[in-house]
């Protein structure tokens, strides 16, 4: 009579069972192959997080250095600015589709969210190369047009989906009666919305603005083609830089197994894997229950 | 009495082994008609579009063939044969520079094909005046000592690097060939993953100088190419020996690889093939005056 009951529990079981596998080879993997950078080639953690010389050698000998400390300040500084430009655009049209017009929001604008959600990465960095960057050049006489600005911007555009779509579902969860309740006190819509609406979803908008910058961490693609990529620490916005993910991605196909390149590689990768960690742990303290108050 | 006996036996196992062989390539050759089975190639970027229309035109001959072509980089494929995932890999360095002696051991080298690399640069560089550079004015270009086109004869504008990922067989081969192996300044240079956005960025970008394999250049009248030390980057002059920027491109199977992938690399090799090999823009191997550097 149960059978149904045990099956179906079973099977929830095993998918369940799976993704934590999953999630816990891969990340015992990136740090069993990353780990070869310091103990078979003796370089040190401080060297790697802390120094720009780049330079490891291509063979098993080793003896090259592995400082990526120009990847991880490039990711740090496209992705901040990526967020400052879409994180105010995302909450405008996250309030617009669900407070101020949520007839148009619903029929019209979540869909062309979606849309900009669905679009893959490659047309993204190929239209910011075809159209930003001599754009760039023009409007700022550069000579060189790929720079961390153009590759924050096509990024913004990339994670502004991500995180209008998850704070409107933020914003429609908070009860009608809050809203309702602050118009019977006699608030305008302004101040119901920035005084009632926003402070209720804050737990659910800090999500959705760390999933969008953990969108914009992992993301090679669209960023290699408008970064310019060059070993060097940015100066300016108008310089050209490297990512951690660009770098993983421009030279994992090349590098000789078992290299000093490829471990300093698959570092690098266990790196992103932690951030993204760190990020996911972010979220979870957000919205964990409040102890106290 | 003993020892005559074994040594009838030896001689006749001898034998067996001879006729064996004999037996063998008769039947390879005479029963080509009948291939069947499946090949599949991965690796060297730079040889892929010559390799995928190799394919076509040999799955058109033997229809039971199934052949399959991936880049992934030179790295990956020496791995990906050295493993057994695939049956053919591609490269454009000799295996022995990407794997242990043991792994390169097992594999078979097969030059399919000669790939000439040639400087380009943006249309403005050569209409100021640049159309030849010594090698000494290429490595100071490079190395980043020379940073105005005008200390070498040309428009009064910036140097912009453009150049390949440290792992890239393409950047190995022109450091080695080009530049006498002098590295190239990393911290000036724009790294490209692949020759396409390379070219769009040499042809976007003024006062733009990078490389790029002359099969990228058939039909492209978007950039320019340099003579190096007044020789013109053509197959003519690397069949000659005049131009000296070239790399032997490599199909290496696993020990002597299935029928099938030795029919496919000699239908490559072959002169019917060879037609289409140079209207690619690579070379053919048995034309070269000299397959030595």
């Amino acid at each position: 009579m149960f059978k149904k009951e045990y099956a179906w529990r079973g099977i929830a079981t095993i998918g369940g069972l799976i993704v934590i596998g999953l999630t816990l080879t891969i990340g015992v993997f990136l740090a069993y192959r990353g780990s070869a950078t310091f103990f078979q080639f003796h370089h040190t953690l401080g060297e790697f997080l802390g120094s720009a010389d780049w330079n490891p050698v291509d063979s098993a000998a080793g003896g090259g250095t592995v400082g990526a400390l120009i990847f991880i300040v490039g990711s740090l500084v496209t992705c901040g600015l990526a967020l400052l430009i879409a994180t105010p655009l995302s909450l405008g049209a996250a309030v617009f589709m669900t407070q101020i017009s949520p007839r148009i929001g619903e029929k019209f604008f979540r869909p062309v969210v979606q849309i900009f959600a669905g679009i893959p990465s490659v047309v993204y960095g190929w239209v910011g190369l075809s159209v930003l960057v001599p754009f760039m050049r023009v409007a700022f006489h550069q000579q060189v047009g790929q720079s961390i600005l153009v590759a924050a911007i096509v990024l913004a555009v990339m994670i502004f989906p991500t995180i209008t779509s998850m704070t409107a579902d933020a914003l429609t969860a908070v009860p009608k009666t809050n809203r309702d309740g602050a118009y019977g006190l006699g608030s305008t819509r302004w101040q119901t919305i920035y005084r009632v609406i926003i402070p209720a979803a804050k737990s659910g908008i800090i999500t959705a603005i760390i999933m969008g910058l953990a969108r914009a961490f992992g993301e090679a693609l669209a960023v290699a083609m408008v970064i310019g990529q060059t070993t060097a620490l940015p100066t300016s916005i108008f310089s050209t830089s490297k990512t951690i993910t660009t770098e993983v991605a421009a030279q994992m196909g090349n590098a000789m197994e078992g290299g000093e390149l490829k471990a300093a590689l698959w570092t690098l990768s266990f790196l992103l894997f932690l951030i993204s960690l760190f990020m996911i742990w972010l979220i979870h303290r957000v919205n964990a229950p409040k102890k106290e108050d | 009495m003993k020892r005559i006996a074994s040594i009838a036996l030896s001689g006749l196992l001898a034998l067996g082994m001879l006729t064996g062989c004999g037996s063998n390539t008769s039947d390879s050759s005479s029963s080509s008609e009948d291939l069947s089975g499946t090949i599949s190639a991965a690796g060297s970027s730079a040889l892929k579009p010559l390799a995928d229309e190799a394919a076509k035109d040999f799955q058109e001959k033997y229809p039971d063939v199934s052949i399959t072509v991936d880049a992934g980089g030179s790295g990956e494929g020496l791995k990906q044969v050295s493993d057994g995932t695939v049956t053919i890999g591609m490269s454009d360095v000799a295996a022995e520079e990407k794997l242990d002696a043991d792994q390169a051991k097992e594999l078979t080298d097969h030059q399919v094909a000669v790939i000439t690399m040639a400087p380009i640069v943006n249309k403005d560089v050569k209409e100021g005046g640049v159309d030849n550079l010594t090698t000494e004015q290429l490595i100071d270009i490079f190395t980043g000592k020379i940073t105005n086109w005008k200390d070498v004869g040309g428009p009064d504008e910036d140097i912009v690097l453009v150049t390949r990922p440290s792992s890239s067989g393409t950047r190995a081969t022109f450091t080695k060939y080009a530049l006498n192996g002098n590295e190239e300044a990393e911290n000036k240079s724009m790294e490209t993953d692949d020759s396409g956005v390379l070219l769009k960025n040499v042809q976007d970008t003024k006062g733009a100088i990078g490389y790029v394999a002359l099969s990228y250049l058939v039909d492209n009248d978007d950039v320019a190419t340099v003579s190096i030390d007044g020789v013109e980057p053509t197959l003519e002059n690397t069949y000659s020996g005049d131009y000296k920027v070239w790399a032997v491109e490599h199909m290496y199977t696993k020990g002597k690889g299935s029928k099938t992938d030795r029919a496919f690399i000699k239908y490559m090799m072959s002169d019917d093939f060879a037609k289409t090999t140079e209207k690619l823009g690579y070379g053919v191997a048995s034309k070269m005056s000299s397959m030595d550097h």
